[in-house]
């Protein structure tokens, strides 16, 4: 018994795993490196690096089935293999102290990376001068947003998460005097008018729509992308039925720029599909963006974007500028100048939050820190041997 | 006599670097020099003309000297004069390199009929320029990243020939017989053309020939400041941004509201007539002249163009290409015969290459005022930098001519793959908007770089231990130990500078987009440099392996950095198409071949090693 918890605990403590688990680990990255011509970067962090196996398919079928280790597998082992052996053999010398502190910040970065796949959120928002708003919007998650209307002062907004359309479960929810059911769901998928003359596409979605444009258009699912430049515009069918029956069936698209509209119990109802939004206590307006150009040439020289900021409850009013390498940090957020669009009067800002940014910058210090005690502390060792070596040399030499 | 081997191999090293600075004045009574100096701004920067004519010629045929067809030798600045004022005389020069067998067989040429078997002039080109152009916009409609070599040769041909015909609308009409006249002809008549345009458009009674003349006239002139390459003409000094210069034709079309030439168009003009006529003295106190107008607003922009000038005749990194290539050898016989006095010359030349390499990175800096590296090309100026530097460090320390063989090894590949890089066009390039921060070029991108330049040098120290060991008996074991204690430092330091510069760079992302760290390839390939190195260390710690395990570890490393400083960029552009090759990744690939050839080497059983008796002797 014990020998097997010894020969169990010399696994989890050797270098060996630690060789092993560094090779696999460059493996690993190398790999996800080359696929992500084919799955682009988000695919890439999905399949390769948060997850514990990569999976591959049995060769002809749909199966999945772990070919290789993957991202929390190996960071995980490797926290494991370093805990263990500190565990094991720690005892405190200054000798030892770089290899401590270096491998302290590994712990911490470890962590830190695996908080920030759990927590950071990015968001996009797009102004257009002079524009004002108070939300951005996902990259790539969406919702269905049902709204009452009826008040000329203010919208009433029940937003329905993409997930739980995927799931296809009928929803209640109090402020609705209708039950929602999803009949169909699209994760990825183009419209297209229908044509009378026309019989539909051989891979067209069955027309579900009773109601408004739905039953017009024609639905064609296409497979989910990764790329980094494009994103899945999922589309979905949805019966709203009140207690007197269904009201019909609709098609909701983030594909429909302009909402549906109908009328139930006396109240104006809107239905729309769009990018999931986060909404916050402030607003910004775009008042400027300038494009600089080196003269004679295409090559970006500065783009940057004047905001103005106000806070919902008036405590803040002012302007910023925010340019590239120089980005607006705002309650918790960051705002990025990632982009620009529509003749340079449109931009585009990247929106994170990352509550565990701080993380990486204390485990790099400390990892750097622990580097430079340990290689000077062989350095130092170097130059004396050298020093004490050198007169017998130099004797012989002469000899 | 052996004793003074060394002082006289550099004394010699020294007179080949200064050769250039005695013989820089061309042969010609022309200013070449003066005209070489005169700024123009070209893709965002003010640059001399010098430098137009230097990197034009190596992007069209991939060197700089050049002949006449009657074989006599052109300074690049009086090929470039001929280019702009004698467009006839230059039509004839062979300076376009078309190696393609099917573009050759396109043009209707045969290599034969090409100075060197592969350089043509535009006059050869010509016939089958309509050809030529519809293949090109056949090829641009496929991706960059996906062409086949005959469609890359096709469209590089074509961008070459534009970028000649643009540098001929650059300065006057190329047509023109007497610009000077032409000119006047232009200004006076502007005020009779202006009128019978204005009358026709009103439908009165106009002057047919005159309104026919200011709009072909017009005509010309407008293709000028659309096409012409240089911006030679300054703005006005109430002019706000002291950047907007423009094209000769802009101003040649100005005249119609000013009613008389801009002094540059004239300027230039008279250039063009004294080139024409060989008329030096003329040439000469024109460029005297127009560049007395020019000093007092740009002096310090001069002195950089001037100094530029220079540093084109003194060509650094050429003369460290050649040098570097004698210290390997140096060092290499040094092993066999006069240990002290051979390796003692290869560090002697080994520092003075060094030091010629760090003037020229010093210079670039200066001119450009930013970090060392700021693009691929400056990258490999300052890998191969840091490895010397290394190196002499090493050499210093040991004086066994181990570093100075690294050095002259790993020094003169990386300047072989700059120049490569430079046949693209001008290497100090303007930064784009996201790279434009000097702090983190600074620092990230310096550390990551000497990573880089650690990390090749441990392989090559690898592979000389390999080398040595299998093929030589002097490998001995005070050699091996002094090598395996150099890759284990050497990695060391590797390890830290890696790690450190990878950190920066997260760092910078962080600052910069929202996230520390991103998986994008090029992180990606950092990463596997810091965990490579880390690999190494824990394997020599916990005693997995010994001298020639660390040796084959690190010959990998060559490997790794070379994906992560080349490889990762072919991925952006290569392999959307698996079916896609391209010299460079051919390159690459024939390297880690050989990189792995070493690895089964330094594993052979120790019969093989020839060296195996010497060590042997140690144990």
């Amino acid at each position: 018994m014990s020998d097997l918890r010894r020969s169990f605990l010399d696994f989890f403590v050797s270098l060996k795993l630690t060789i092993a688990l560094l090779a696999l680990s460059i493996v690993l990255v190398f790999w996800a490196t080359l696929a992500q011509v084919r799955l682009g970067i988000w695919g890439v962090q999905e399949e390769f690096f948060r997850t514990f196996f990569v999976l591959g398919r049995l060769p002809g079928t749909d199966i999945p089935v772990p070919i290789f280790p993957g991202g929390y597998f190996l960071g995980g082992l490797l926290l494991l293999n370093l805990l263990a052996a500190h565990a094991q053999r720690f005892r405190f010398t200054w000798r030892k102290s770089g290899i401590l502190l270096t491998h302290a910040g590994l712990i911490l970065l470890l962590v830190g990376e695996l908080l920030a796949g759990l927590l950071q959120k990015d968001f996009q928002m797009r102004l257009d001068e002079g524009q004002t708003k108070d939300y951005s919007e996902s990259f790539r998650s969406d919702e269905l947003v049902i709204v009452d209307a009826s008040n000329p002062e203010w919208d009433d907004v029940v937003a329905i998460p993409e997930a739980l359309l995927a799931r296809q479960k009928e929803l209640q929810h109090p402020r609705l005097p209708f039950r929602v059911v999803p009949k169909a769901y699209y994760p990825n998928a183009n419209l297209s008018m229908k044509d009378a003359a026309k019989p539909a596409g051989p891979s067209a979605a069955p027309a579900l729509a009773s109601r408004d444009i739905g039953e017009r258009v024609e639905v064609t699912p296409l497979p989910i992308t990764y790329r980094d430049n494009e994103r899945n515009l999922p589309s979905a069918f949805v019966e709203l039925i009140g207690p007197e029956g269904s009201l019909g069936t609709w098609l909701v698209s983030t594909m429909m720029v302009q909402p549906q509209s109908f009328d139930y119990a006396g109240k104006t109802w809107r239905l729309q599909m769009r990018f999931a939004r986060e909404h916050k206590p402030f607003a910004l307006t775009l008042l400027d963006f300038s494009h600089d150009r080196y003269p004679g040439t295409d090559i970006p020289k500065n783009f940057s974007s004047r905001v103005r900021i106000q806070a919902e409850d008036g405590s803040e009013d002012r302007e910023v500028l925010i340019y590239m390498n120089n980005p607006l940090r705002y309650q918790g957020l960051t705002f990025y100048q990632a982009g620009f669009d529509n003749n340079d009067r449109t931009t585009v800002f990247q929106v994170v939050r990352n509550p565990s940014w701080v993380l990486p910058y204390v485990a790099c210090t400390l990892m750097t820190l622990g580097l430079l005690i340990q290689f000077g502390i062989h350095l130092v060792a170097f130059v004396r041997r050298r020093a004490a070596g050198a007169a017998p040399k130099g004797a012989a030499a002469s000899a | 006599m052996k004793r003074f081997l060394p002082l006289l191999a550099l004394t010699l090293a020294v007179a080949y670097v200064a050769t250039p600075f005695f013989r820089s004045k061309p042969r010609s009574e022309f200013d070449l020099e003066g005209f070489g100096k005169l700024p123009v701004l070209v893709n965002g920067r003010l640059k001399p003309m010098d430098t137009v004519a230097r990197t034009s010629l190596l992007m069209f045929q991939g060197r700089q000297p050049i002949r006449t067809p009657a074989g006599e030798r052109l300074h690049p600045t009086a090929w470039l004069l001929d280019v702009l004022f004698r467009a006839d005389v230059a039509d004839r020069y062979q300076h376009f390199e078309v190696v393609h067998p099917d573009v050759l067989a396109l043009l209707q040429l045969r290599a034969e009929d090409g100075d060197g078997k592969k350089r043509f002039s535009y006059s050869q080109l010509a016939p089958k320029l309509a050809e030529l152009d519809r293949q090109a916009q056949l090829a641009a409609q496929i991706e960059a990243q996906v062409r086949n070599p005959f469609q890359k040769a096709v469209v590089d041909l074509r961008e070459h020939l534009v970028l000649y015909n643009r540098l001929k609308q650059s300065l006057i009409p190329p047509d023109s017989k007497d610009v000077l006249a032409d000119y006047q002809a232009w200004v006076q008549g502007i005020p009779a053309g202006v009128a019978a345009v204005r009358a026709r458009e009103n439908k009165q009674p106009f002057d047919e020939a005159a309104a026919n003349a200011i709009l072909a006239t017009g005509q010309k002139f407008e293709f000028m400041a659309n096409m012409g390459y240089l911006l030679t003409v300054a703005p006005p000094a109430s002019a706000t941004d002291p950047n907007a210069w423009k094209p000769v034709g802009a101003v040649l079309l100005e005249a119609i509201q000013t009613q008389q030439l801009h002094p540059t168009a004239m300027a230039y003009a008279g250039l063009a007539v004294s080139w024409r006529m060989g008329q030096p003295e003329q040439f000469n106190t024109i460029v005297k002249l127009y560049r007395a107008t020019l000093e007092p607003r740009y002096a310090e922009r001069m002195v950089k163009s001037d100094f530029e000038t220079r540093f084109n005749t003194a060509a650094p990194f050429y003369h460290a290409t050649v040098l570097y290539l004698i210290v390997f050898l140096l060092a290499v016989f040094s092993w066999l015969l006069f240990p002290q006095e051979l390796g003692r010359s290869s560090l002697y030349l080994m520092g003075l290459a060094w030091v010629l390499t760090t003037a020229g990175i010093a210079t670039r800096m200066w001119l450009e005022g930013r970090p060392p590296v700021t693009n691929l090309y400056s990258s490999a100026l300052f890998v191969g930098w840091g490895t010397v530097g290394l190196c002499v460090v090493l050499e210093v320390l040991y004086r066994n001519a181990l570093g100075s063989a690294a050095g002259g090894v790993v020094g003169f590949c990386t300047l072989i793959i700059a120049h490569y890089l430079s046949l693209s066009g001008d290497t100090l390039e303007m930064m784009r908007a996201v790279l434009d921060s000097n702090f983190w070029l600074a620092t990230h991108v310096v550390i990551v770089t000497i990573g880089y330049s650690a990390t090749y040098l441990a392989g090559f120290l690898g592979l000389i231990y390999v080398f040595r060991g299998v093929f030589t008996r002097s490998l001995d074991a005070r050699t091996a130990d002094a090598l395996n204690r150099m890759v284990y430092g050497i990695i060391c330091f590797a390890t830290l500078f890696s790690f450190a510069g990878t950190v920066l760079g997260g760092i910078w992302a962080d600052q910069s987009w929202g996230r520390f760290w991103g998986w994008d390839p090029k992180e990606n390939g950092a990463l596997i440099i810091v965990l490579w190195n880390a690999l190494i260390l824990h394997a020599r710690w916990g005693g997995l392996v010994r001298a020639r395990g660390l040796m084959a570890l690190a010959i990998f490393g060559n490997i790794v950095t070379s994906w992560s400083w080349f490889g990762t960029n072919m991925l952006g552009i290569g392999l959307h198409s698996y079916g896609f090759m391209d010299a460079a990744f051919y390159a690459l690939l024939a390297f880690a071949l050989t990189q792995v050839a070493a690895i089964g080497l330094a594993n052979l059983p120790d019969r093989f090693w020839r060296s195996r008796a010497t060590l042997a002797a140690a144990r």
